[in-house]
């Protein structure tokens, strides 16, 4: 077992076993550009452990050197020379193919809300306001039901039956409808925030939340100020979550 | 070749005092004449925006140095004084030459940046003068006072010692308290612009200026860059250490770099532990102020930003305890902590990965429908605060760990209570850890608003520790058995290029949050109520930001080289007066840095 011993094959074992667990290991699987930001970490944290005293910085080296100028490792050295340039010629080949898929972009998801804005030529405040119609609390059943409806005839079709996103739609949509089950979302917005998404839809969205624009449509024109607050009242209903609520200011 | 020193010192002490005179003549002049002047101007070439950018984060870091560095310098000189060991008089002055280099070149820059703004933005100026002139004096007078104080700390360093060394440390302390008040008044204008207060709508003064003084931001903005001014200058200290080490050639040098280098990481290091709770605070205020731009700044199109921050953050981190570790090699009786280096270093990877977690995640379309949202079922988790308050907390104890047991890597404890001491101590990281791991899990099951207060638990569980293993870890070791002697400078090479990094990652670093800091104003110059109606009223993109940053990075450290290259011209020829005797001959068992 003195093979284990040596820090080089410890490091790429690290390496190796990192990999897997980070690429099989997450599921559903992580995606790319997460993986490459722990392997980088990874890397740093293997290089450190090599090289964090000088015994073990030796023991380290000692193998590399050795393919590098032992005229005993004269085949291994070939085989390297083969090798390496094949994978990075692989590597560019991956790098270079375009697929069919769009490329991966950073979108904001929840961009900043504006402050305030025009609904049919009137201004609502986004910024600090509660859905009115919590404060009318013997009539919050019936407006969840109206909700509802207003859910089952307008949203479903994209934003699913079970409000997890996957609607009749959604296939072909990019960015993909938003999934109001999952804690990453509506949960972590204030209803006002779902006031101004909905009225405002994609068009709506700011530069960051591009460069594929959201399908989303822009509601304001076909519902009413009370029917949105009604059928953010049902998402956070059905789903069960609770909207954020507002800091105060001290 | 005397002479020409003296007038070589003389025009770099004339050099900031003009610079100031210049800027307070020209102040109500400018004002006046802003009445038939063009809103902006355009710099040439590069544009006003970028120049006011380079010149302002340039100012910045100059600035920073000569705060931060007196602070650690005169605390050395007077743990020198009152232990009487030449070797800290020799470093405290090894520091303020330093800063006495870079002080003209700060003055310079302060006075460039005034003459863009008044030149190039001179609405925005009138604006900020009309608010702001009582303090353009007393800044102005402060500058004066910190100027003369540091000539005469420098200059007066034999002139003032044996029986008058009090005095000389006094013009240490007061160096400080005028730098200190000076970094207010700055900071004030900065913040003003930020998050206004005590103005009307239309932007006109209230009451007192100081209202205007006292805004949401202004004492966050205060604690954090004071603190953070202690990390740069102990980063560049230290990287200035280091260069000096590298460039060697005899071992007595290499000895008293190695140990510069290890002082300057040391203050860096402990002042950086607290510099996430600043900036804890300073988000906190930013919410408070105004949500929307909270939400800017953390969610919006800057949210990535926070993920560079954390992989620069992680670097520091990882970085410094690497320095620590291999900084054993140089103690004789380290080896047996060696084994606690792979467990330490986990514990920071993993950290370190937690944190660089995105909130938003770089997806492809079919990377989505599989994660059946924009959001990871898995690591989502990762991505919010409770997560990130979790990881910097438990880095912070691990770092500390490193520090506890570089501390006692040459000593044996001569206590009889010694197993007790040191149960008490893993208990209390343990409690500490445990501490902080439930409240990052138990943060899931809570709304945010109750959420937000859980990271003070978990901090004062951390502090609460640090303080409890010290307050046992000092007297315990106290006329400890020694291992051996430390050897300085007996340490790879690439320790020092990792002082190096170290240094360059924390002025990207500031450089990055400053563009944060003024980026969340978007296209405002005085948020909400003086608009940018220049052609730069855009918040620039990330990836143009970066570029602009590490530009700005390269030039500093050009900078830095050169006036450090100048500063050690006058040491040829006087080498060993002040030094000589100052070797760190430390034996085992007192060489506690603190
Ligand atoms: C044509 C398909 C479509 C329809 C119909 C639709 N949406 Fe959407 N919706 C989307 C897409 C795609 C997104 C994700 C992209 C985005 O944020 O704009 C989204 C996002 C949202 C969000 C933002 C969630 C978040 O986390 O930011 C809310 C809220 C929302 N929709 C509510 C509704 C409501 C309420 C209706 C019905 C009145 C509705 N949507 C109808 C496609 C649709």
């Amino acid at each position: 077992m003195s093979f284990l011993r040596s820090r080089f094959v410890q490091a790429v074992v690290i390496l190796v076993g990192a990999f897997v667990v980070l690429r099989f290991g997450i599921r559903p699987p992580a995606p790319w550009s997460v993986i490459q930001i722990y392997m980088a970490v990874v890397v740093l944290a293997v290089l450190i452990y090599v090289s964090s005293d000088t015994d073990s910085w030796r023991s380290f080296v000692d193998p590399i050197r050795a393919t590098l100028v032992d005229p005993g490792r004269r085949p291994v050295r070939l085989v390297l020379a083969v090798l390496l340039p094949i994978l990075l010629g692989y590597y560019a080949y991956t790098q270079a193919a375009a697929g069919p898929e769009a490329p991966a972009e950073l979108r904001a998801v929840h961009p900043a809300p504006p402050s305030s804005i025009q609904f049919r030529s009137k201004e609502i405040n986004i910024s600090g306001v509660d859905n009115p119609l919590r404060k009318d609390a013997a009539n919050v059943k019936k407006h969840v039901a109206a909700g509802g409806e207003i859910y089952v005839r307008n949203c479903m079709y994209c934003h699913g039956d079970n409000l997890d996103g996957h609607g009749r739609f959604a296939a072909a949509l990019n960015p993909p409808p938003a999934n109001f089950e999952d804690p990453g979302t509506i949960a972590m917005l204030q209803e006002s925030y779902l006031f101004w998404r909905i009225a405002k839809g994609g068009p709506g969205l700011p530069r960051e939340s591009t460069p594929w624009s959201s399908a989303m449509p822009a509601w304001e024109d076909r519902l009413t100020e009370e029917q949105i607050w009604q059928v953010t009242l049902y998402l956070y209903d059905a789903t069960g979550q609770e909207p954020r609520r507002w800091e105060t200011a001290h | 070749m005397r002479d020409l020193r003296v007038v070589r010192q003389a025009v770099w002490a004339a050099v900031p005092v003009a610079a100031l005179l210049l800027t307070v003549t020209a102040l109500p002049a400018a004002a006046q004449e802003a009445a038939k002047e063009p809103a902006y101007r355009a710099f040439p070439l590069i544009g006003s925006r970028l120049a006011v950018w380079a010149v302002a984060q340039l100012h910045l870091n100059f600035a920073a140095f000569i705060l931060g560095v007196p602070i650690f310098a005169v605390i050395i000189e007077i743990i020198g004084w009152r232990t009487r060991q030449e070797q800290y008089d020799w470093l405290s002055h090894e520091f303020v030459k330093l800063i006495f280099a870079a002080f003209s070149t700060t003055a310079l820059l302060g006075a460039f940046l005034l003459f863009l703004f008044v030149g190039y933005y001179p609405k925005f100026w009138t604006y900020m003068t009309s608010i702001f002139f009582p303090t353009y004096w007393i800044y102005a007078l402060l500058f004066f006072a910190e100027t003369f104080t540091v000539y005469l700390w420098y200059y007066g360093w034999e002139w003032l010692s044996g029986p008058r060394k009090w005095i000389h440390v006094g013009l240490g302390v007061l160096s400080n308290l005028f730098g200190t008040a000076i970094l207010l008044i700055g900071n004030s204008w900065v913040t003003f612009m930020m998050s206004p207060a005590g103005v009307t709508e239309t932007g006109a003064l209230k009451g007192s200026v100081w209202a205007a003084i006292n805004n949401y931001t202004w004492m966050p903005i205060n604690i954090h860059r004071l603190i953070a001014n202690i990390v740069f200058g102990g980063t560049i200290a230290a990287a200035y250490a280091a260069f000096r080490f590298l460039n060697a050639t005899t071992d007595e040098e290499r000895a008293r770099y190695d140990w510069m280098g290890y002082i300057g990481n040391f203050v860096a290091l402990s002042a950086f532990i607290v510099l996430p709770f600043a900036g804890y605070w300073l988000g906190r205020e930013i919410y408070a102020f105004n949500q929307t731009m909270g939400i800017t700044m953390m969610g919006g199109f800057m949210s990535w930003l926070w993920i560079i921050q954390a992989i620069l953050i992680g670097v520091l981190f990882l970085g410094s305890n690497y320095y620590l570790w291999l900084g054993m090699e140089r103690i004789p009786g380290s080896e047996r902590y060696r084994k606690y280096v792979p467990y330490m270093l986990t514990i920071l990877a993993i950290g370190f990965m937690v944190w660089a977690t995105p909130h938003s995640l770089i997806v492809t379309l079919e990377e989505a429908r599989a994660m059946g949202g924009t959001h990871h079922p898995f690591l989502g988790f990762f991505g919010v605060m409770s997560a990130k308050n979790t990881a910097v907390n438990l880095m912070i104890l691990t770092t500390f760990l490193s520090y506890v047991l570089y501390r006692r890597a040459n000593r044996l404890s001569i206590r009889p209570w010694v197993v007790t001491g040191m149960a008490i101590q893993w208990a209390a990281f343990c409690v500490a850890a445990a501490i902080v791991v439930f409240y990052g899990v138990y943060g899931y099951f809570v709304e945010s608003i109750v959420r937000i207060g859980f990271s003070v638990y978990q901090v004062g569980a951390v502090l609460g520790a640090i303080v409890l293993v010290m307050t046992i870890d000092i007297p315990m070791f106290r006329g400890a058995k020694s291992t051996g002697t430390i050897r300085w400078g007996r340490i790879p090479a690439r320790s020092q290029y990792v002082l190096i990094l170290l240094a360059v990652t924390f002025t990207w670093l500031m450089g990055l949050m400053g563009f944060a800091r003024s980026g969340i104003r978007q296209y405002w110059h005085v948020y909400g109520i003086l608009r940018d109606t220049s052609v730069d009223a855009v918040t620039p993109a990330l990836g143009y930001a970066a570029n602009m940053i590490t530009t700005v990075t390269v030039v500093f450290f050009a900078l830095v080289m050169f006036i450090f290259w100048l500063g050690g011209l006058s040491e040829k020829g006087k080498a060993g007066a002040h030094g000589a005797a100052a070797m760190p001959v430390i034996a085992g068992g007192s060489e506690d840095p603190r």
